[in-house]
């Protein structure tokens, strides 16, 4: 853990090392310059006393300095969130965001130490093009489709209307203020006040994400607090713009304003458009990348960021287009490419995410140590108060209206965590650096860096105490007993199956409609035709599973050992058997989605769930068939699907409820068979070679399954 | 809507429904929409075929079991308002109502949700849940992921968790006791019936 530490300090010992190397203005000198003998030359390249042609060793750093920087950054970016992970007790009480900015103020003065200049800054347009995407992608991809578009009313709510009220409350207020300390800040006028009213009011998603990441908060609120922080950007962008456009008008009228309320619509709408058009793209794109693999992750990632540079051309919302990008086309891409290329979509998602996170914290550390702060005590204290104020006035107004609405409500502690988590970040801060310029802006970024490290660092820090304190309904941490496991999971599905029943109305029945549309055409189109025709074929064998069950359960003598009454359990079996519970029982209808998580892939998504499984029992079916076919002779390979798939389900079932060792064992081995083969479902059944080999790799498998087991 | 009130009177015993499961005739009509919208052939009950056409029961590992619990004992149709009975067990608890004996005969108080929900273990009622309906339970849910061994060894398990007085199987009072920590009430509760 230590060694890690000093690591980076290394590492940026190193850094520091090569800017103080480099001279202000060092120009590269071009390398067929004839080599002067003993001397170290101006550029800084070092060369070996030889009275030679020729260097046997030099160095030339101008070459590589850009790249070099960057791999820089991003290692020390890199080896600290690896500290922090590392460090023992550290990650629980502090958020990993405020390690990450203490190391850039420790790295930001270091560099102002031996360079006696500003550090590196964090360019608004390297933030907004390059750092800032792959965060808001890794969101959107994630996603929890079903319980966002559930809370999407009261999300909206939130993010329209309380960035509205936040933003004129701040900025109205701060006006105030400023009329009232008129020696120092009378020459703030009411719309700068105004512009920095709508850049700070916003929540930061970045922020929000690595802070609620920490905490166990139940998904519902998580989605509310995070949805909100990516719809908010439509009203700020807009907000921000409008307020700048302003400026620059001579005079502002009442038509100014109508048009943009409007334009706050065209935007966000703009921004969804446009992230829908190069999602049903990426989609279509996917569906024929089925020969060449290897490339269709890039497809994903690329037509992404066109959607979020498209919609930054035409000012419209970036990352609402991203986002709605994203969660397009996913559930299409996902069934149109391999398994493999699906795992390296989502971690070359995480691990872009990681960076870019990382590197904005650090960046942000390094920029605060700057030589153009102005400090104004009663500017950035009434700041700072009125945005908590605001926050919470707002978030306590909204809830009230909206809870008449809703189904469950939003309690007093939950009204709590979302006013408090609200979070601001480096979006604030390379807005911040957009303003045009004029003789207060060196106070309002002042103010916003305080700000900013106000929120993550103190309310950041505190917000988990408070929510241990408040007793906010937590997603529950002590394991439940393997009973509670069993009984939930059985009322789980019933309440599933019961809302079948039922059907639900109003806000379900754009569902539907949707999802019908979806079937009906758009899953047709966007996706390839084996991966539609088996899962219509697994559908009717579910059914036909279903209504063998049923029969099964009444006919099959279950086999009990008796004499495993009485043995009781290791501590270890306990653990493995809650382990497969959590990770096998099956929730058809997605409502446990895992909670965001940046710093693990969650192996079981939803469809990964449904289809993994459901490619074994097919497979599994078709083996049996097959020895079905080999055995009988009487068999002709003639038979219709669904009886085969039946034949092969009865098979099955009597070799499970039977249960001797060898078996066992087949079952399991046939487990893995169906695993390889899931990726080749039309391959030759009648090919004794292929079996041996397959067997081989089923029994690795198999192995594989066990050790997976024991390492999870 | 216009009809709304020449629509109550098509739901027979709509106020003896109303007061025996709590439901609000605005639900009621709902429910009878419904009803009337699974019933394809317009015969004024439901049957088994009519259930498993309902999407995503097919889906659901306990699915026949579900549909199993709307029939009761021998009959296999389903009128209207055993319909709304069975349904009333899924509303949310009303928590501002006096506790008193009152609110255990409404189907949604927390014992009758428990109740029902035993039911779907137990199919041959007798009381308790013997090893053999917790392991077919666990097989519809588990699929076949799970080796026959796992599934006996989690049975065991959970029996023995749960079974207090030694008889190897779980009685309504023990399965009751198994989960008082958990929050039934919001757990088996459907918004839409409130």
């Amino acid at each position: 853990m230590a060694a890690l530490w000093t690591l980076s300090l290394l590492l940026s010992a190193s850094l520091l090392g090569c800017l103080a190397v480099t001279s202000p203005d060092g120009s590269p000198l071009p390398h067929n310059l004839p080599p002067s003998l003993g001397t170290n030359s101006s550029d800084g390249s070092l060369s070996v006393d030889l009275p030679m042609a020729l260097r046997v060793f030099s160095m030339d750093y101008h070459h590589v300095q850009a790249p070099f920087e960057i791999v820089l950054w991003i290692m020390l970016a890199s080896l600290a969130k690896l500290g922090f992970h590392w460090s023992g007790r550290v990650p629980a009480v502090v958020p990993e965001s405020c390690v990450l900015i203490m190391v850039g103020l420790l790295v930001g003065g270091v560099i102002y130490g031996v360079r006696h200049s500003a550090p590196p800054t964090l360019s608004a347009d390297a933030f907004f093009l390059f750092l800032l995407p792959p965060i808001v992608l890794d969101a959107g991809y994630f996603l929890p489709g079903r319980l966002f578009f559930e809370n999407l009313g009261t999300i909206l709510w939130y993010a329209v209307l309380g960035t509205l009220w936040n933003v004129l409350g701040i900025g109205l207020s701060l006006y105030g203020v400023c009329l009232l300390a008129q020696s120092s800040l009378g020459d703030v006028s009411l719309l700068h006040c105004l512009l920095f009213g709508s850049l700070i009011a916003a929540v930061d998603p970045v922020a929000v994400l690595s802070v609620f990441q920490e905490m166990q908060v139940n998904e519902q609120l998580h989605i509310l607090v995070f949805g909100e922080s990516l719809l908010n950007d439509a009203v700020t962008v807009v907000l921000y713009k409008l307020f700048e456009s302003f400026l620059r008008l001579p005079s502002v009228s009442g038509l100014d304003v109508l048009l943009g309320g409007c334009r706050v619509v065209v935007v966000g709408i703009g921004g969804l458009c446009v992230g829908l058009f190069f999602g049903l793209l990426a989609a279509l794109t996917s569906r024929f990348t089925s020969r060449a693999q290897v490339i269709a992750p890039l497809f994903v990632f690329l037509y992404s960021y066109l959607s979020y540079l498209t919609s930054e051309m035409l000012h419209l919302s970036g990352i609402m287009a991203i986002v709605t990008c994203a969660a397009t086309m996913k559930q299409y891409v996902e069934a149109n490419v391999s398994e493999r290329s699906n795992t390296s979509i989502q971690y070359f998602l995480k691990m872009w995410s990681s960076v870019s996170e990382t590197l904005i914290f650090i960046f942000l550390g390094v920029s605060t140590i700057q030589d153009i702060h102005m400090w104004s005590w009663p500017f950035v204290c009434s700041t700072l108060l009125l945005c908590l104020i605001w926050r919470a006035t707002g978030v306590l107004l909204l809830t009230a209206f909206v809870n008449k609405l809703r189904r469950n409500a939003v309690t007093f502690r939950d009204q709590f965590i979302i006013a408090y988590g609200g979070l601001r970040g480096a979006i604030c801060f390379s807005l911040v650096f957009l303003i045009d310029d004029f003789p207060k802006k060196r106070l309002f970024i002042t103010t916003t860096i305080v700000v900013i490290l106000f929120t993550v660092f103190v309310q950041g820090m505190t917000i988990k105490p408070l929510v241990e304190l408040l007793y906010v309904k937590r997603k529950k941490r002590a394991l439940p007993t393997l009973s509670e496991e069993i009984h939930s999971r059985l009322i789980d599905h019933l309440v599933a199956g019961i809302e079948d029943v039922v059907g639900y109305w109003g806000q379900h029945y754009w569902k539907d409609k949707f999802e019908q549309f979806n079937k009906k055409y758009l899953r047709r189109f966007l996706i390839r035709n084996d991966r539609q025709a088996s899962s219509s074929i697994l559908r009717v064998y579910q059914e036909l599973e279903r209504r063998e069950q049923r029969g099964v359960e009444e006919e099959a003598p279950p086999i009990v050992d008796p004499r495993s009454q009485g043995r009781p359990l290791l501590p270890e079996e306990m653990e493995s058997i809650r382990r497969i519970l959590s990770r096998n029982l099956q929730n058809f209808n997605n409502k446990q989605t895992p909670a965001y998580s940046r710093h693990t892939l969650h192996q079981d998504t939803s469809v990964d769930r449904t289809r993994k499984p459901l490619y074994r029992h097919q497979s599994l079916g078709e083996r049996y068939s097959y020895n079905t076919i080999t055995h009988f002779q009487g068999e002709d390979g003639g038979l219709s699907e669904p009886q085969r798939v039946r034949t092969g389900l009865s098979r099955s079932h009597t070799v499970c409820s039977i249960s001797p060792r060898s078996t066992l064992l087949d079952s399991s081995v046939s487990a893995g068979l169906a695993q390889t083969r899931s990726t080749d479902p039309r391959e030759d059944l009648v090919s004794p070679r292929h079996q041996e080999t397959v067997e081989r790799a089923a029994r690795k498998h198999l192995s594989f399954v066990l050790e997976n087991e024991k390492q999870q | 809507m216009g009809s709304s009130s020449s629509s109550r009177n098509k739901i027979p015993n709509a106020q003896e429904l109303m007061d025996q499961t709590g439901f609000s005739s605005a639900h009621l009509l709902r429910l009878y929409d419904r009803f009337e919208c699974l019933d394809r052939d317009n015969r004024g009950y439901l049957s088994p075929d009519d259930f498993e056409a309902v999407g995503g029961l097919a889906m659901n590992p306990i699915g026949g079991r579900i549909i199993d619990a709307f029939f009761s004992s021998g009959q296999d149709t389903v009128d209207f308002s055993s319909f709304v009975r069975i349904l009333a067990h899924f509303r949310p608890t009303d928590r501002n109502r006096n506790k008193e004996g009152t609110q255990q005969e409404l189907p949604n108080s927390r014992t009758r949700k428990l109740k029902f929900a035993f039911q779907l273990y137990d199919l041959d009622r007798d009381g308790k849940i013997s090893r053999e309906e917790l392991l077919q339970v666990l097989r519809a849910m588990l699929g076949l992921q799970v080796t026959e061994e796992q599934l006996q060894s989690i049975a065991e398990r959970a029996i023995q968790e749960a079974d207090l007085d030694k008889d190897d199987a779980i009685s309504f009072d023990e399965f009751k006791k198994s989960l008082e920590k958990v929050d039934i009430d919001t757990k088996m509760s459907i918004g839409f019936l409130k």
